[in-house]
């Protein structure tokens, strides 16, 4: 149970973003280390004055979708950066920025939400993936 | 048959996948072993979810059930 589950996450949609988030909380709370590394679009979307922004959807979402998503979310559904939180919370989750996104956007890391632990290169996060499942969103 | 009662109570009515289930480990982490969790949702993954969390965590689901639209789980901590 404590092999290691990996996500990367690339696209910087608020709905790619959620997806990301569920698949972290949901392997946080089954006791997994979860090891989340940020690139470009992600990262962008961890500011810290933009983390709470609205990012967008996919193209794919369409207009149907983007109705679905906002039915969601007056429903009451958790952001994913509130679902991101509270997987923290449960212990285990380790949220790294990718060094060359840093440089590639522009971003220090005081520019980044608390939520972001640090900041790492690719050989760091293989390092700590180890044999464990590795998700690209 | 020694009786339990049920010590820590978790209401995740209305919340989407994946709440329910974190709002359960996060309530578990506070208990004593032995003790007895109720977790009331309505997420339809729930049934799945919760058989799939018991059996990956070692804690004991001893009892759940449907009521209109909502699930009920009863949780041995381990």
């Amino acid at each position: 149970m404590d092999e290691s589950i990996n996500l990367v996450l690339f696209s910087g949609t608020d709905d790619k973003l959620q997806a990301a988030a569920v698949l972290t909380a949901g392997a946080a709370a089954l006791g997994k280390p979860v090891n989340v590394f940020l690139q470009y679009w992600a990262l962008d979307a961890f500011r810290a004055e933009r983390i709470e922004g609205d990012h967008g959807l996919a193209p794919e979402a369409g207009e149907e979708g983007r109705g679905h998503v906002e039915a969601l979310r007056i429903a009451g559904q958790a952001s994913w950066a509130d679902t991101l939180r509270q997987a923290k919370e449960l212990g285990g989750v380790d949220i790294q920025a990718c060094s060359l996104s840093m440089d590639l956007l522009g971003i220090e890391q005081e520019d980044l939400d608390p939520l972001v632990d640090g900041v790492e290169g690719v050989t760091a996060f293989y390092l700590n993936a180890g044999e464990g499942q590795l998700i690209f969103i | 048959m020694e009786t339990v009662e049920i010590t820590t109570k978790v209401d995740a009515r209305g919340l989407s996948c994946p709440m329910p289930i974190v709002r359960t480990a996060q309530a578990a982490k506070l208990m004593a072993s032995g003790t007895l969790l109720e977790v009331l949702a309505t997420d339809p993954g729930s049934i799945k979810d919760f058989a799939a969390w018991c059996r990956s965590t070692g804690n004991e689901l001893v009892d759940q059930s449907v009521d209109g639209a909502v699930y009920r789980f009863v949780i041995r901590r381990k």
